[in-house]
């Protein structure tokens, strides 16, 4: 099968410092792949060299003809003297018909959200807008990093499952840098350990148990990983953010 | 029509009102109002080396200010602090400007004319000038509009979406230095950095969205631009700071009626 996007070799310096070292990397149609590692082990610059945000130094992305990506960042610091609508969001760089619009904002459960203003929105709000632009393009390829910072964990929790059911509607692979190890496990096909280049990777079962990542994040994640296998069960809405007394 | 002063003069003023509005904007958005203070004070250095070369001092002045403006976006990309970059460059091109002004021209020369503007002066030329460069400046404007945009909001959702965040910066230096070589004349190169702000300052309470903001800071800069300038003529005050000071008001009264609309 012909990778969506491909890394081979990869090096990426910040000045004259390592950031990332031999990244081979490749992800599959519908594959669900999820990097984890240490604060500052390069999992966010990955995300950024396979969509051209960062200068490789050696090495060569490559990546399907046409690819349609979708890019979740981490977070975005707005200037409050931007006016900025939700709906006027999702129309850069490139204007979309309105039932398109529409058909995003409601798959990432933004749908009351596209008259407001970016500044004016909560954490678990803002995600769904940034959510809502990356399906924009029905993309073959979801990048989403760190996509719940900031957020409590019901509504974590409320969030992996609504990336569960887009990926179930559109199909596509997502590749996620998080550090919510106990929410990730469950749900990849495949974990990536980074710490400056990957020290291991394969199902998550199978990482979970390599000594490169236990010597990394410990071994008391065994036990994190049941306890979510648990929690999926539970029934969460997706209005989680009126616990923070705000409207959705 | 063109041939009373005043009548140039107003003309003049509503140009760059208009060149201004789109630009500063994006000043104010991106945080870039020291960046617009530095290319506009490298303005006055452009003149000088313009005079010394006998070009004309429109040439002068956007070659210098687009110098200035490549060379502090590629120390501060380097890593070295912005701000203190931006300290350095912006107040040492005004004194090498106004040295070389005074070596090139002797002490004779009115160099209020090209700290302050010298309205009541605009000639049909420079009315070509400014409305030439006004309008190259929104082709440009409309042109990248979108890219600017997203790549305002976050460089990285634009690599994403395959903009250039790089080269919309270039774009926008490019009309930056071109809005102050057409406004030196107006509003003269101490004050062009208000004339690009404040306008998009005030329309900020009243706009939803960016195109709003434009559009708004348009307005007002042009009531701006006319006041400042019946003023001027009413009361025999000098012209670009008169224009800013009515700026400035209504960007006061802006800021209070944009409060209370909220509340």
């Amino acid at each position: 099968m012909i990778p969506l996007i491909q890394a081979r070799e990869l090096l990426v310096k910040r000045g004259s410092t390592q950031i990332l070292r031999d990244v081979d990397f490749q992800i599959a149609p519908r594959e669900i792949v999820t990097v984890v590692g240490p604060n500052g082990s390069g999992k966010s610059t990955l995300l950024k060299a396979l969509i051209g945000a960062v200068p490789i130094a050696q090495g060569k992305v490559t990546r399907k003809t046409g690819l349609r990506l979708g890019y979740v960042p981490q977070s975005l610091q707005i200037d409050p003297s931007l006016p900025m609508t939700v709906g006027r969001f999702l129309n850069l760089p490139r204007k979309s018909p309105r039932a398109e619009r529409d058909l995003a904002l409601a798959e990432a459960g933004a749908e009351d959200l596209a008259d407001r203003q970016l500044t004016d929105l909560s954490g678990g709000q803002f995600q769904r807008a940034l959510l809502a632009r990356a399906l924009l393009n029905r993309p073959e390829l979801l990048l989403l990093d760190e996509p719940t910072t900031g957020l409590d964990q019901p509504g974590q929790a409320a969030f992996y499952r609504r990336i569960e059911t887009v990926r179930e509607q559109l199909g596509c692979a997502v590749l996620m840098v998080s550090h919510d190890l106990h929410v990730v496990m469950s749900a990849s096909d495949r974990v990536i350990c980074v710490n400056g280049h990957i020290c291991c990777e394969g199902h998550p079962e199978v990482v979970a148990q390599a000594k490169e990542y236990r010597a990394l994040f410990g071994s008391g994640t065994g036990g994190a990983l049941a306890l979510y296998r648990h929690q999926h069960s539970h029934d969460h809405d997706d209005s989680c953010d009126h616990a923070h007394g705000e409207q959705t | 029509m063109l041939d009373h002063f005043l009548v140039r003069a107003v003309l003049g003023a509503v140009g760059v009102a208009f060149a201004a509005a789109p630009l500063g904007v994006f000043v104010v958005w991106r945080r870039m109002a020291y960046f617009g203070d530095a290319t506009a004070h490298a303005a006055i250095l452009g003149v000088a080396l313009a005079l010394a070369a006998s070009v004309p001092v429109f040439a002068g002045t956007l070659l210098v200010s687009l110098g200035m403006a490549f060379a502090v976006a590629g120390l501060t990309k380097r890593g070295v602090g912005a701000d203190m970059v931006l300290g350095v460059a912006s107040h040492a091109a005004l004194a090498f400007g106004l040295v070389a002004v005074t070596l090139v021209e002797g002490p004779r020369l009115d160099l209020q004319a090209y700290l302050f503007g010298d309205i009541l002066a605009v000639g049909k030329t420079d009315l070509a000038l400014i409305w030439g460069g006004a309008i190259l400046v929104w082709i440009l404007m409309v042109w990248r509009w979108q890219a600017m945009l997203l790549a305002t909001l976050s460089p990285d959702l634009a690599y994403a979406s395959s903009v250039d965040p790089e080269r919309e910066k270039q774009v926008l230096m490019l009309a930056l230095a071109l809005v102050v070589a057409v406004a030196i004349k107006i509003v003269g190169a101490l004050l062009i950095g208000a004339l690009l702000i404040i306008p998009a300052a005030a329309a900020r309470p009243f706009a939803r969205t960016p195109e709003q903001m434009v559009i708004g800071a348009v307005g007002l800069g042009v009531c701006a631009a006319l006041l400042g300038l019946w003023g001027a003529w009413e009361f025999d005050t000098p012209a670009g700071p008169s224009i800013v000071c009515a700026a400035a008001v209504i960007f006061a009264i802006s800021t209070i009626f944009g409060r209370k609309s909220h509340s």
